[in-house]
């Protein structure tokens, strides 16, 4: 899940319908059994670890774009994940993007 | 209580801790020795106590007559121990102490240890079930065999196989190690569950048998809360779990055996009493940082134990099948989620969703879409249960799935 604006603030009323939104989309997923693990990923306590090992906290607004979340799922193909993503909430904002990448071991998770 | 009665409800609530108390003095070595030697005492018993009345406390009159039984068999073996064997015979000391602590403390303590021993990982979970109805809860091998709807050859090789493995396995009867107590809680829990839903959604008739297993489950976990040891939050949380469940045992069934779905029981006949028990230990699962699947199944059944039809009950419920099945898919839960989605968002939703399950050889996933599409397109959903009742297997399934194909007639 990728954020282009990570910094824009929601208000609380609009946080909790994202909130339900998501976690119905990862149980439609886990309904089909296809759903591995995931999470959400936030900003608190973030750090950003830069080429000379130098460490931030952030600034993310520099960033053009910023992680929100991961989902691995148990999917036939890669058509198969990108209908899942299709489902995403976070495709509601403008400029957010899914990406579908496959799991490197090949341990039967896509 | 008159004689007759008597003896059998003894047998059910003292053969188990004869057998425990046995089990663990003499190893599962001679596990059969010890279930012989209980089973004796209960012969010795009724047939003393029809010519001489029944003793002023039966009850130690029971462990008084399995002491002296243990005993003689120990004094025997210990004869046969010291004398033709000595070569053999590593636990000396242990062998020369006949004397049987049935004390509730040691009563207590062997059945918990038992229970262990046998929801140990190598033992199958059918056996094990099998095997805690047998040793924990004092059922005859009839009423298993009635609990199983198999018969008696089945179960007594079933039973005979799980010794058997006990043995092999050399599962020794104690607690474990506190750090291994969690683990090996799992699947203890795992049997308990097993034998309550055997009580619970068994296909036998018998009912007072199916109430007897749900109620042997609540007391086999009532036992773990109990014990300093065992009191973890998922043992409450399972505890609380079957008291919301049983709560409705009254209410879920009619004179004639048949089931009453959810929607037209009467509620006056739901158990308040167990609904507050359940509710205790729901509060007192609720430490630690571990949410286990029977937290989010007990607070799912909690939902349920509340009647009126809201939007809050079905977005609760809704979200915390979300959750479970991110940890413990089972085709059922799916099937839930989904009506649960029809109720807290929309049918429409949930038809799209239902279809993506694709559990068409489950009739309960057919019966969701008829249900889902009744209103929206009648044919359709006529045609699903039509398809529900190819596939049911038992009677009371079939006559409800009948019931609602002819509504649309």
């Amino acid at each position: 899940m990728r954020h282009e604006d990570g910094t824009k603030i929601a208000s609380p009323e609009q946080m909790q319908i994202w909130m339900k939104q998501t976690m119905d989309w990862i149980g439609s997923i886990a309904a089909q059994n296809k759903f591995v693990s995931g999470t959400g990923l936030p900003f608190d306590d973030a750090r950003v670890v830069h080429s000379n090992k130098m460490v931030t906290n952030g600034p993310f607004g520099e960033i053009k774009e910023t992680i929100g979340g991961f989902i691995v799922v148990r999917a036939e193909s890669a058509d198969e994940a990108v209908e899942f993503a299709k489902g995403c909430p976070v495709l509601q904002g403008e400029g957010n993007t899914m990406e579908v990448r496959r799991i490197a071991k090949n341990d039967g998770t896509h | 209580m008159e004689q007759q009665q008597l003896i059998p409800h003894l047998f059910r609530s003292e053969y188990r801790k004869i057998v425990s108390v046995l089990c663990r003095r003499f190893g599962f070595d001679e596990m059969e020795i010890a279930e012989d030697i209980a089973s004796e005492t209960f012969l010795t018993a009724a047939q003393t106590w029809g010519f001489n009345g029944l003793p002023q406390n039966p009850v130690a009159w029971l462990y008084r007559v399995a002491k002296n039984k243990a005993k003689n068999y120990l004094q025997r073996n210990l004869t046969f121990e010291t004398k033709v064997a000595p070569q053999v015979k590593s636990n000396f000391s242990e062998c020369c102490e006949t004397e049987i602590d049935l004390s509730p403390q040691n009563i207590s303590d062997s059945q918990l240890q038992m229970m262990f021993a046998i929801c140990h990982p190598s033992i199958p979970p059918e056996a094990q079930v099998g095997l805690s109805l047998r040793i924990l809860c004092g059922f005859g091998i009839d009423e298993i065999a009635e609990a199983f709807l198999s018969n008696k050859e089945t179960i007594n090789k079933r039973l005979y196989r799980a010794r058997e493995k006990l043995r092999e396995e050399k599962i020794k009867i104690e607690l474990p190690t506190p750090a291994e107590i969690d683990k090996r809680l799992d699947a203890v829990l795992t049997t308990i569950y097993l034998l309550f839903n055997e009580g619970y959604y068994s296909i036998s008739q018998n009912q007072v048998l199916r109430q007897d297993l749900c109620f042997e489950a609540i007391r086999l976990c009532q036992m773990l809360a109990d014990n300093e040891h065992t009191n973890k939050p998922p043992v409450n949380a399972l505890l609380a779990l079957m008291y919301f469940h049983a709560s409705r045992f009254d209410a879920r069934v009619n004179e004639t055996g048949e089931i009453i779905l959810y929607d037209d029981q009467d509620t006056s006949l739901w158990n308040a009493d167990m609904t507050l028990k359940g509710g205790y230990y729901l509060n007192r699962s609720a430490v630690g940082s571990t949410l286990s699947k029977y937290h989010l199944e007990a607070s799912i059944a909690y939902w349920s134990t509340q009647r009126a039809d809201t939007k809050e009950k079905w977005e609760n419920i809704l979200q915390l099948y979300n959750r479970y099945l991110q940890v413990a898919y089972s085709p059922v839960a799916a099937l839930n989620r989904t009506y649960a989605l029809a109720k807290a968002n929309s049918k429409e939703e949930a038809i799209v969703e239902a279809e993506k399950l694709n559990l068409t050889d489950n009739q309960f996933y057919f019966a969701l879409l008829g249900e889902l599409y009744t209103g929206i397109d009648n044919l359709k959903a006529k045609t699903n249960f039509q398809n529900a009742l190819a596939i049911a297997r038992t009677t009371a399934d079939k006559k409800i799935i009948q019931k609602k194909i002819e509504e649309f007639e």
